[in-house]
């Protein structure tokens, strides 16, 4: 176990999922082909002028109100400056001295563990575009489609201590903003990213170490596993009585190891002033009100609500609350057929199993709630057994067919019939009668081949308790 | 307050502007001289006062979220020295 | 030289409906008289014959078929300074650096002025990027003024002052970050508008300083100007800063004055104007002036607006920390010039750059980034911002409780020679005095020709308002101009 405590802070950039960017008109997609989506003011062209879309704003609220900040009266974007081939205009707009949202916090929930990590800030700013390098020449290319896309930077308080914190609080913060619809959090595409700042000190020092940043992580896994690599680094250095120095590294996940960011030969000075051409953003208490008013219930509620309205335990009511589109299917299903434990069991086992292995999500999912909740309350009025309904669901997730319509095509009704199973048992008893000295003779074990024998007449559809009932019956009365 | 041959040069760096030996004196006087002017705001009392970055106290100029069409690929590129499909072409960034 | 080319906007609005000529005529003489005179002054940097020509033709048209329910402009020929994109038609503002530029789209107030039918012959020559007061300071040469042309006409709108005041041009639009409209308009006797900050879209106007950077008319007359700015004013949803202000009707407003007469009208005049030092001719001329409005019937006050002493410190600290700002876009990669046979991208930056802007501008972005830079800040950038607010609460002090409007000269000197003040920055920077404290406040100001010195140079006079009240410093304009005896349009003309 090693003396130090690892001091970890997250900074997390989030793609804001509008139709135009934050102070263009250009279309903020990806996925187009390189530099169609600009416009004089993406391109930064002699005259071009910022104007912010209001909805980054109303984004920005939301967050920042999940994340139970403080939402500024006042916010200011300002100019960092500095060049580069992917940054138009030779700054960045983004905020700086008063970011819109300050002051929040998230509650981490690390198995029965509740860790609550501060949000210094959430602030407002635009994403730069994509620089490409030649593998064969000594050029780069820069694609501006990206350049414009509105982000917010969430910045928590180095209140983190483990890999695992890290990662569980950046994929806590993922399901928010999936849950708010202001961003896809898709990680690959680098809709969410985040740069980590990662220091160490003897356990019971106040005093923070030296701070080494990590830029640029698109993975949970990356997250972890680059933290915890620099962690490593960081106390083996410690433990040769070596400084750590403060410097902006990369994670190679080819080689397992971060390395340093080639280092600018000159101090950055991002010269920071107000954008003349930006007035300053004010947020009234009505449309903070009105923002408030339109929230979502937040994952952690769902979760709790789940727990208490259905008596889910932990697990289910964490992988239901994980997606509000989910967690809606699984409210919808409940309300038509009153069975939680039974429904959130197939959410998470079949439905779940299903949708992996066709790589389905949620939305495109062929199983209605309502099919779904159909085929439990079928299970439950005895009308299909458990084993069949497991095939009837292939079915429906095939055709997306209601149950019932299965069921019926099918003849998968289940057999209830008292007078129709005691004839069928009648005559496996009679075609079967050594079977039955044996079972009278004790053993007890004969009822399960009798039941196997039944199934096999009614093609599996016989009602197992009624079989199991009128097969007592039989052997008994016959004695 | 007056500035050194090597500020000099880190402002140049700072603006992305190439200054030769050469220039350097000349550069260094002219700022000097500016600066100095510049210098003059020291005498004025601002405790308090609150800086002005938008003359008329002006707030809350927004847009609707409304997407217009981009420019075409050919006006993107009719302007630029070194372009191709992969995008502008530049020295390699190291 | 054309009749054609000496005539009010009214006058040409008045003949294209009488049909006396065609707005194809008044093109292709305004264009005759450019070619004739463009090699001597070199106010045009382009002159785009032939896009105005269509321009004009389908002005005709139009005029043909919507009689006088055309807007006033249609078929009017005009100038812009070359600082505003025009869609099609090279746009350089005065540097190598944008050399070849063509933009893909048009500034607002140029996409204003097509709607409404005006003729763009092409774009006037200017100090590169709007840093200068000489128009001295262009990749393109030096503007001469008519006048003399040994003379600097004043800048940076240099190149639309002379196409205004030697008939190359009706009117033209410029910018006036500092006086960049005013103090060329004064030394070439043509009349320059700054309107107030956010009366007019600065979108497409390449930035200089965005919180001072204003796009104005110039013309030869009060009147002309105020048609141009009436249809040019207004919010712009592609520029935040211009401001949801009803536009007055200033044609209106200036007959209203000229009906009513100055009476009751109270113009103030700041003492502190008067202890920088003056070339007495301005100064016996600013007296003339006085003496001129009290006559009109207006009350002239003593007024103090006390920080106008530090206005210019404050105003370059801004300034040029803003132009090092908005002029990091120059960076070789999306258009503009570029450095050949570099071999790093450090190196493509700071050649391409070193190579594209000129001397001053250079100058400028470096003292630009040095007062933003870390440990400075505070020092310069921030102490500049809190001494504007003084100069605004000065101002508006002083039209709260003592004045409607303010009277002041436009620039110390007349037109200075060529060469003359290029040896220094702060020397050319000082000519500003009497401008900049308008643009730290954002207010609209006119300056209109208020005599000739001795040697036969103009001489302007200028007129502060309160934020959006054109219409009344306009009214005030007109009402000078009517008792000022010399006539500046004819002799302007004739001078050259």
């Amino acid at each position: 176990m090693s003396s130090y405590e690892s001091v970890i802070g997250l900074e997390v950039h989030a793609q804001l999922s509008t139709d135009s960017k934050i102070f263009a008109l250009s279309a903020a997609h990806s996925g187009a082909e390189a530099n169609t989506l600009c416009d004089p003011v993406t391109l930064g062209l002699p005259g071009a002028l910022p104007v912010l879309n209001r909805r980054v704003v109303d984004y920005a609220i939301k967050i920042g109100l999940a994340l139970e900040c403080e939402i500024n009266r006042e916010s200011v974007f300002e100019r960092k400056h500095y060049f580069y081939p992917d940054l138009p205009k030779g700054y960045q707009i983004s905020q700086y001295e008063h970011p819109i949202c300050s002051n929040g916090r998230l509650a981490v929930r690390m198995g029965e563990e509740l860790r609550t990590i501060g949000i210094t800030r959430i602030h407002l700013e635009e994403d730069a575009g994509k620089s490409t390098h030649s593998e064969t020449e000594p050029v780069s290319y820069a694609d501006l489609n990206r350049a414009g896309v509105p982000l917010v930077e969430i910045v928590s308080e180095p209140d983190l201590r483990t890999p695992a914190e890290a990662a569980a609080y950046m994929r806590q913060l993922r399901q928010i903003v999936r849950y708010l619809d202001i961003c896809d959090g898709n990680m690959e595409d680098g809709s969410l990213r985040c740069d980590a700042n990662i220091s160490l000190r003897p356990y019971g020092q106040e005093e923070f170490g030296t701070k080494v940043e990590i830029k640029n992580l698109n993975s949970f896994r990356f997250v972890e596993r680059a933290i915890e690599h620099e962690i490593q680094r960081q106390t083996l250095m410690l433990e040769q009585g070596e400084k750590v120095i403060q410097e902006t590294r990369l994670w190679d996940e080819q080689k397992s190891a971060t390395k340093p960011m080639r280092s600018k030969e000159y101090a950055e000075d991002y010269r920071y002033f107000p954008d003349p051409d930006l007035p300053t953003v004010v947020v009234d208490p009505v449309w903070i009100d009105k923002a408030r008013s339109s929230l979502p219930e937040l994952p952690e509620q769902v979760f709790s609500r789940f727990k208490t309205m259905y008596a889910l335990d932990d697990y289910y009511a964490e992988r239901l609350s994980e997606e509000k589109l989910i967690a809606r299917f699984y409210d919808q299903a409940v309300s038509e057929h009153n069975n939680p434990t039974a429904l959130a069991n197939w959410i998470t086992t079949e439905l779940y199993g299903r949708m992996n292995r066709e790589g389905v999500n949620i939305e495109e999912c062929p199983v209605s709630p309502q099919n779904l909740a159909m085929l439990v309350r079928l299970i439950d009025e005895g009308v299909i057994s458990g084993k069949i309904a497991k095939s009837v669901f292939d079915e429906m997730f095939s055709t997306s067919a209601s149950p019932d319509s299965i069921i019926e095509a099918k003849g998968l009704r289940q057999v209830s019939d008292p007078e129709v199973l005691n004839n069928v048992i009648r005559g496996v008893l009679e075609q079967n009668p050594q079977q039955v000295a044996q079972f009278r003779e004790g053993k007890e074990k004969m009822l399960g081949f009798f039941v196997g024998q039944v199934m096999r007449e009614t093609q599996g559809k016989a009602n197992p308790e009624m079989v199991n009932e009128i097969l007592r019956k039989l052997l008994s009365e016959d004695a | 307050m007056s500035l050194k041959d090597e500020e000099v040069l880190h402002v140049a760096r700072l603006s992305a502007i190439e200054v030769s030996e050469e220039e350097i004196p000349r550069l260094k006087k002219d700022l000097n001289e500016v600066l100095e002017y510049m210098n003059s705001l020291s005498s004025v009392s601002t405790r308090g006062v609150r800086p002005t970055s938008h003359v008329h106290g002006a707030v809350n100029a927004f847009r609707d979220d409304l997407v217009r069409e981009s420019l075409t690929l050919e006006q993107t590129e009719s302007n630029a020295p070194d372009f191709n499909s992969n995008g502008f072409r530049v020295p390699k960034v190291l | 030289m054309s009749k054609l080319v000496s005539l009010s906007l009214v006058e040409m609005r008045e003949g294209l409906l009488r049909g006396d000529f065609s707005a194809l005529e008044l093109c292709d003489a305004h264009i005759e008289r450019i070619e004739a005179t463009n090699a001597a002054l070199n106010s045009f940097i382009t002159i785009s014959s032939e896009s105005a020509r269509a321009a004009a033709a389908a002005a005709d048209k139009r005029i043909a078929e919507e009689k006088d329910r055309s807007p006033m402009l249609c078929g009017i020929p005009y100038s812009a300074k070359d600082m505003l994109v025009s869609e099609g038609i090279e746009t350089t503002c005065g540097s190598k650096m944008l050399s070849g530029f063509i933009s893909p789209y048009n500034c607002t107030v140029l996409e204003r002025l097509e709607e409404n039918g005006a003729v763009l012959l092409g774009k006037n020559n200017m100090d590169e990027f709007a840093m200068g007061s000489s128009s001295e300071r262009s990749s393109y040469g030096a503007v001469r003024n008519p006048w003399d042309l040994d003379r600097v006409p004043g800048g940076s709108s240099g190149g639309s002052a002379v196409a205004v005041s030697s008939g190359q041009s009706p009117f033209s639009l410029g910018t006036d970050t500092g006086g960049s409209i005013r103090q060329p308009a004064a030394f070439t006797g043509a009349v320059g508008l700054k309107p107030t900050y956010g009366r007019v879209s600065r979108y497409g106007a390449v930035a200089y300083a965005s919180s001072f950077d204003q796009i104005g008319p110039l013309g030869r007359s009060v009147e002309d100007v105020a048609s141009v700015l009436q249809a040019i004013a207004g919010k712009d949803e592609l520029d935040a800063t211009s401001m949801d202000v009803p536009v007055d009707s200033y044609l209106e407003s200036i007959e209203r004055m000229a009906d009513e007469g100055l009476a009751g009208l109270k113009i103030g005049v700041p003492r502190e104007y008067f202890s920088f030092s003056v070339d007495e001719e301005i100064d016996a001329n600013l007296k003339g002036q006085i003496a001129a409005l009290e006559n009109l019937g207006a009350e002239l006050v003593d007024i103090s607006l006390p920080h106008t002493e530090h206005a210019l410190a404050s105003y370059y600290v801004l300034v040029l920390a803003e132009a090092s700002s908005n002029l990091a876009r120059y960076d070789g990669v999306r258009f503009g010039h570029r450095a050949e046979s570099v071999s790093s991208l450090e190196e493509m930056y700071c050649r391409t750059r070193a190579e594209g802007f000129g001397t001053e501008v250079k100058r400028r972005i470096m003292m630009g980034s040095y007062v933003l830079s870390a440990g400075y800040f505070d020092a310069y950038y921030v102490k500049a911002q809190q001494v504007r607010t003084l100069v605004i609460s000065d101002f508006k002090a002083a039209f709260a409780n003592d004045c409607d409007v303010i009277l002041a000269p436009v620039s110390p000197t007349p037109a200075f020679g060529i060469g003359e003040k290029t040896a220094s920055s702060l020397e050319m920077y000082l000519t500003d005095i009497f401008t900049v404290p308008v643009n730290l406040a954002g207010l609209p100001a006119i300056s209109i020709p208020s005599g000739l010195t001795k040697s036969g140079l103009p001489i302007g006079v200028q007129l502060i308002g309160s934020a959006f009240q054109e219409g009344q410093i306009l009214g005030v304009a007109k009402a000078l101009e009517q008792s000022n005896t010399f006539a500046n349009n004819e002799k302007t003309q004739q001078a050259f």
